[in-house]
């Protein structure tokens, strides 16, 4: 039990990730930094809506879309390698840009997909929402892990990495050149653009995001294609997801998702507060779990998750508005009204 | 890159065939065991996921699976071994307070039901893998085999794995025996179980605790993230087949224990294949099987249905058209030309001389040749009664007993002529006196009219009913 638990070094776990060795841990902050505020960007419409779960759907069903997508890249970058030289080329070295495009593409499919399939039970069955969400996901997720399992040889993807992810590998990555300059690693260019990409996104299409997730019957008549917004929404989504993928994993994705926006409604009910909120609970987040990740020799985007449900624990407790602490007082001063209140509110589900 | 998940068949040499007749002679121990485990597994998850299905907590089974986990890494970290008892005891309570987070969080915030659901089960799983990459950085954690949790491993299943199964199998359906009046009642009205004086919250966290059970043990078998799926799928596949909860529960647990067997089957057959996912992907497929072909929430049955039922309703349109033509003339003429019905109707000339075949078709009216005409069968005459007798009837019911004003009663009927039953339109009759005219001043078309017609006596029908060629 001790031996879990590192000792407590102020230098290595505070000061030196910002100066001897920021070389490796500031890329894997701003990785940490880009993956929660765009997914908590786009989480706080998944909350709005109510579609938390379909965040969850999402991120378990894109695995058979991944699969599924490097398999065709292999497959085509064989047959071409077999046309140019003559020769099977034995495929796994480099990703490249065949496997980057396939993997977006495959993600985006699938993602659509899932948003469909559970359409289609929610709508052509009696089966409630939440049962198709889950038989949905659960099925795809288990046809990924049946074809990564399968096809082992040929599909560059780690199932435990699939789970839970790990954030160090950007520091270790092949840096992204542009005309021979050096910027910053792969992914690390890839989630920056997702990121900056998403914040572009809902600050031009602002009035068609928050109305048509408020109201999609007052969008309607202003003529927003409220369907189309949400598909859109979950195609935008899988490309988060994706990008997040291997930095957090399938799982600690949702956290990501669902997390910054949770916490910061909590705090404001005005959406663009709600909006910079989140951004700064990924901010946050990511700082503290980065340190704790490296005083426990821990799994970083576990710590960051670990670290982004502990800000919302404070939240809870603290919150102005509907903080455990003011309830707690206002029960004490309003006892007769608030037992009964209380006996009115069911467990949930009931 | 290596998927830790259960695989059961290791021999690679032989052919598929041999493999399956392995499987079938049931020798292999490990097979017995994993054979067992999936299909009491697949019991377990049934029993409990209907009453998830129909409460619409289809996700807290879900959220429950993988919120054991820091549990399962805290049992443990109790004496750094793998032992069951500490890692079930644990995972139990990291899942029942996985629960009651929920509970609390709606209870005490506006977060609405689904937001909380998602943090509990990502943040327990965070915590749950920070803890558990921490135990395998330890130098005898390597050993742990902590990992095998998150996809399972059901050849790794063995005899004292498969008596808690079973006995966890046999207390949950023990309980649900037992309280299953109290259950059926909380599931389906909380308020009223309330009334009754039924301990709702009680029953509500008991059956978390049961589920927390079910899911832990079925995390050896499937692994953290598919149990929601052995929770789900086989019950949803039940709701679709019955509308009676016990015999919901009844399909549920067969469904599981099929799937469980198919997929302990299918992960044999093959060289290296899980067992978690294809028992997944075996309740996905009888899911599929019930989606198209249950027998009364089935897709193809229902659209055959509704098909039948909309061509019901145009046929009688039809001839209730026809008879509003033969009415306008005082029944002086036996047949309606196409040209009075396409005007009647607002059609083309087309579309009725195809709804007229569909009559023909029917046996409810012929159509001689070189005539353009609709002459109505007696059985179509008295079908065509019977519709615009249904329709008026139900006219007067709406302004004399609902008071309705007469210009608002016409659409109403429409819609409502095409289904009243025999026994309703006696009632209707009685309550209005047997009146022999609509709010509109049409006379009502009798049964005694519609039997002497029905006798194909043309010179008996007199009156208004008297029948005429068409000039």
């Amino acid at each position: 039990m001790r031996a879990l638990i590192p000792t407590w070094d102020w230098h290595t776990i505070f000061v030196a990730p910002w100066t001897t060795d920021f070389a490796i841990y500031g890329w894997i902050f701003l990785m940490g930094f880009l993956v929660c505020a765009a997914c908590g960007l786009a989480g706080n419409y998944l909350i709005l809506r109510r579609m938390a779960l379909v965040g969850d759907a999402i991120s378990h069903s894109v695995l058979p879309g991944l699969a599924i997508a490097f398999l065709a890249a292999n497959a085509w970058r064989t047959g071409m390698a077999a046309e140019v030289n003559g020769m099977v080329d034995t495929g796994g070295q480099e990703p490249g840009m065949i496997h980057g495009f396939a993997m977006f593409t495959g993600a985006m499919v699938a993602g659509v997909v899932t948003t469909l399939m559970i359409e289609i039970i929610h709508k052509h069955t009696r089966i409630k929402q939440d049962a198709a969400i889950g038989i949905t996901f659960s099925t795809l997720f288990a046809l990924g892990v049946v074809l990564i399992s399968v096809y082992a040889d040929k599909v560059d993807l780690d199932a435990d990495c699939v789970l839970h992810g790990e954030i160090a590998f950007v520091s270790i990555q092949p840096f992204f050149s542009l005309s021979g300059v050096e910027i910053a690693p792969a992914s690390v260019v890839l989630m920056g653009l997702v990121a900056i990409l998403t914040l572009g996104l809902i600050v031009v299409f602002y009035k068609e995001l928050l109305v048509s997730s408020f109201d999609p019957g007052l969008a309607s008549s202003m003529g927003i294609h409220a369907g189309f917004v949400h598909y859109a929404l979950m195609c935008w989504l899988s490309v988060i997801v994706v990008s997040a993928f291997e930095a957090v994993g399938a799982i600690l994705v949702i956290a990501m998702l669902i997390l910054p926006g949770a916490t910061a409604s909590m705090l404001s009910t005005r959406f663009p507060v709600v909006l910079s909120l989140s951004l700064l609970h990924a901010a946050v987040s990511s700082i503290l779990g980065l340190h704790l990740a490296i005083w426990l020799n821990s799994s970083t985007a576990g710590s960051m998750v670990v670290a982004g449900a502990g800000l919302f624990g404070l939240v809870w407790l603290f919150s102005p508005s509907q903080g455990l602490l003011r309830r707690w007082v206002w029960l004490r001063k309003n006892k007769r009204s608030a037992l009964q209140a209380e006996s009115l509110h069911p467990p949930y589900g009931c | 890159m290596q998927v830790q998940a259960g695989r059961i068949g290791e021999i690679t040499e032989i052919t598929a065939w041999d493999q399956a007749l392995r499987f079938f002679s049931f020798k292999d121990p490990a097979l017995r065991y994993a054979l067992a485990g999936a299909i009491l597994l697949g019991l377990n998850c049934g029993l409990l996921g209907s009453f998830l299905v129909v409460r619409k907590l289809s996700l807290v089974g879900d959220t429950i699976s993988h919120a054991v986990l820091p549990g399962v890494a805290a049992g443990f970290l109790w004496n750094m071994e793998k032992d069951p008892l500490a890692i079930f005891v644990g995972a139990t309570m990291a899942g029942l307070l996985g629960s009651f987070m929920v509970s609390r969080l709606t209870a005490t915030t506006k977060l609405k039901e689904d937001t909380a659901l998602g943090m509990v089960l990502a943040g327990f799983f965070g915590l749950g893998i920070c803890l558990v990459t921490m135990i395998q950085r330890l130098p005898t954690g390597n050993k742990s085999g902590i990992d095998k949790f998150l996809f399972g491993q059901a050849a790794s299943l063995g005899g004292s794995d498969i008596y808690l199964m079973a006995s966890v199998a046999f207390l949950t359906f023990g309980l649900v025996w037992i309280f299953y009046k109290e259950l059926l009642t909380v599931s389906f009205d909380a308020g009223f179980a309330h009334c009754v004086k039924i301990p709702v919250s009680w029953f509500h966290h008991g059956f978390m605790l049961l589920l927390a059970f079910s899911v832990v043990i079925a995390l050896q078998a499937v692994g953290v993230v598919l149990v929601s799926a052995m929770l789900i799928t086989p019950a949803a596949t039940a709701y679709l087949m019955t509308d009676r909860l016990h015999r919901m529960v009844f399909f549920a647990c067969l469904a599981g224990m099929l799937a469980g067997a198919m997929g302990a089957f299918f992960s044999f057959l093959g060289h290296q294949l899980p067992t978690g996912p294809f028992m997944v992907l075996s309740a996905a497929a009888l899911f599929v099987f019930a989606f198209f072909l249950a027998p009364r929430h089935g897709i193809i049955l229902r659209w055959w249905a509704r098909r039948s039922r909309s061509g019901r309703v145009r046929r009688e349109n039809t001839l209730k058209a026809v008879f509003h033509a033969l009415e306008q003339d005082g029944f002086r003429r036996e047949g309606v030309t196409f040209m009075t019905l396409s005007k009647l109707r607002r059609q083309t000339l087309e579309e009725t001389e195809t709804a007229s075949q569909e009559l023909r078709q029917a046996g409810f009216a012929t159509l001689p040749p070189g005539e353009k005409a609709v002459y109505l069968t007696p059985e179509g005459m008295r079908r065509a009664q019977t519709i615009v007798r249904n329709h008026r009837l139900w006219e007067l019911y709406l302004t004399d007993a609902a008071n309705y004003p007469p210009d608002h009663v016409h659409d109403d009927a429409e819609e409502i002529e095409h289904v009243l039953g025999e026994d309703l339109v006696r009632q209707l009759e009685r309550q209005l006196n047997f009146a022999d005219h609509d709010p509109h001043g049409k006379p009502i078309p009798t049964p005694e009219q519609m039997v002497s017609l029905h006798g194909q006596d043309k010179s008996a029908s007199t009156g208004s009913l008297g029948y005429a060629k068409p000039s």
